[in-house]
């Protein structure tokens, strides 16, 4: 029993890892359109920078929210990269793969290629139904819920939320009202780097980070906000649960080796799911 | 306002008189390779309902465009001395977002964002305020165009393709709101239509735009006589 209820809660805490990142691709995605695959290097940069700030002799709480602050930085400045010029969605997507890539350089050559980690919340793991919990999976439950509840209350209930909205609905039209479009999408940008630094920040106690984690953690990203068609922050948290528990479920009882593996055939499942529903609604 | 009877491009100091709500001065509007207008002077003065009529890429929707500050003019000068409001070519809402928030939106700029005076004057909406623009038909649709554009609560509105694609019963009634809000309000008119006939009827300017050129402007009802006029956009001869 306890073997069980430890991956369900593992599971649980690194599907809300997963739906950080989920919610950084719907927020770009809703106001821009663009599929941002750098957004496992904010979290790989979320990690590494609050691990730097820690060795500095800087307090855990205050070196994960400058981290998350210098990503939402880099955010903006991806964002600039990104949708700045007038440039088509599908160029924009390549730019955030190559973006995705350069990070991946600065941060072999910033922190090496040996993974990192550092303490998590402090004190004693406790048990629940038996199993040893890292304390840290509390943290993450907390910020992830706080964070979640904030999106779902700015896209659902406040003006901003659908400005925000009406940009990548119709561009044009937000443009007629006087929406600012760019600088909308350039703030989606600057939020998506934070959710994504908080999301590695979180996980690197729990999990060492290295400069290469983000591809991984991008397309479990990815996986997680395709589950509401990237633009449902609350579907989103769903898809990085059940992606988070397969993940465990299959390491625990079958093999570590092959959780990656049956995660994305579940993303393929996902994404033919996806396909037919839109093809039901009209959408395509 | 003394009206001038129908010429033929007249010089600026006719064009722009002291006084209008909403003027442009040779206005020059190019995409990246083509001239889409070469020098345009027009202007509305205020309660003052305007057409502007003329052929496929004309520059009509170009000349919307620059007004509401979307394009900018490479040469030229845009005087308004109110707010101005886009009721774009193909309604453009927002699909995904309710009727309620598409018509909320229009008050992005400023000043009430309460939807029930819209509400007010187009009574279908508030039953379909929870619904999705998109699901909306046609003249539903362009009903939440205008009242998004009313939202902004302007002194002027820029109309383009008012009724395209909709069932004439349709069009009549919008356009009975129209001018409605015209002589109630005040809120000038500038009416980008295919339909002339429609367009010059309801009007009490109008100009004619050609190859992004005034070719023609004067009183609607005199456009409405004009040989030329009749001929390339009322279909046959005058007096028919
Ligand atoms: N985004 C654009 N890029 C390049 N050329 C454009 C663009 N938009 C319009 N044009 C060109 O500018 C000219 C004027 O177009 P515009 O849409 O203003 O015409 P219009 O009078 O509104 O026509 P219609 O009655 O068909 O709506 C056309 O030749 C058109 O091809
Ligand atoms: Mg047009």
């Amino acid at each position: 029993m306890s073997a069980f209820t430890e991956y369900l809660i593992t599971g649980v805490a690194r599907g809300l890892v997963f739906a950080l990142l989920a919610t950084g691709f719907v927020l770009i995605y809703r106001v821009t359109r663009v599929v941002n695959f750098a957004q496992g290097a904010f979290a790989v940069f979320g990690g590494l920078l609050t691990f730097s700030l820690l060795r500095a002799g800087i307090p855990q709480g205050v070196s994960e929210v400058l981290a998350a602050l210098a990503v939402a930085v880099i955010g903006l400045i991806f964002g600039v990269i990104t949708i700045a010029g007038k440039i088509p969605l599908l160029s924009s997507l390549i730019i955030t793969i190559g973006l995705a890539m350069l990070s991946e350089a600065i941060a072999m050559l910033a922190w090496g290629s040996i993974p990192i980690s550092y303490s998590g919340l402090a004190g004693h793991d406790f048990v629940i139904l038996g199993a040893v919990v890292q304390r840290q999976y509390l943290l993450v439950l907390v910020v992830s819920l706080v964070l979640f509840g904030s999106m779902a209350l700015l896209f659902g209930r406040t003006y901003f939320g659908k400005a925000m909205t009406a940009c990548a609905s119709n561009a044009y039209a937000a443009k007629l009202s006087g929406i600012n479009v760019k600088r909308m999408g350039l703030l989606a940008f600057i939020l998506g780097g934070a959710l994504g630094g908080i999301g590695g920040a979180l996980l690197t106690p729990v999990e060492p980070m290295t400069y290469n984690a983000d591809v991984s953690l991008s397309i479990l990203g990815f996986a997680a906000a395709i589950v509401g068609g990237l633009t449902s922050p609350g579907l989103a948290v769903a898809g990085g649960l059940v992606f988070g528990l397969t993940e465990q479920f299959v390491s625990g009882y079958w093999s570590p080796s092959y959780d990656t593996a049956v995660a994305l055939a579940l993303l393929i499942v996902v994404l033919l799911w996806q396909a037919r529903r839109m093809r039901l609604e009209g959408l395509e | 306002m003394k009206l001038p009877a129908v010429t033929d491009v007249p010089s600026r100091e006719e064009v722009v008189p002291d006084g209008a709500l909403l003027a442009t001065y040779d206005l020059v509007v190019r995409y990246s390779s083509a001239v889409a207008l070469d020098g345009v002077s027009m202007h509305v003065g205020r309660g003052e309902m305007v057409a502007l009529i003329g052929p496929n890429g004309a520059g009509k929707s170009t000349l919307l465009n620059t007004l509401s500050g979307i394009r900018r003019p490479a040469a030229g000068r845009i005087v308004c001395r109110g707010k101005l409001a886009h009721v774009p070519e193909g309604r453009q809402l927002f699909p995904e977002l309710t009727v309620e928030d598409n018509l909320r939106l229009g008050a992005y700029r400023g000043g009430s964002r309460d939807p029930d005076p819209i509400y007010e004057l187009f009574p279908q909406l508030h039953g379909l305020r929870k619904r999705r623009a998109g699901g909306l038909s046609g003249g539903e649709q362009q009903m939440v165009s205008i009242g998004r554009a009313l939202m902004a609560n302007p002194d002027i509105m820029a109309v383009d393709e008012l009724s395209q694609g909709l069932a004439p019963i349709v069009v009549s009634d919008i356009i009975r709101h129209l001018v409605a809000l015209n002589e109630e309000k005040g809120i000038a008119v500038l009416l980008v239509e295919q339909n002339a006939r429609l367009a010059l009827g309801i009007t009490s300017r109008a100009y004619v735009l050609e190859n992004g050129r005034v070719s023609k402007e004067g009183r609607s009802e005199d456009l409405a006589r004009d040989p030329a006029v009749h001929k390339a956009y009322l279909g046959g001869q005058v007096g028919q």
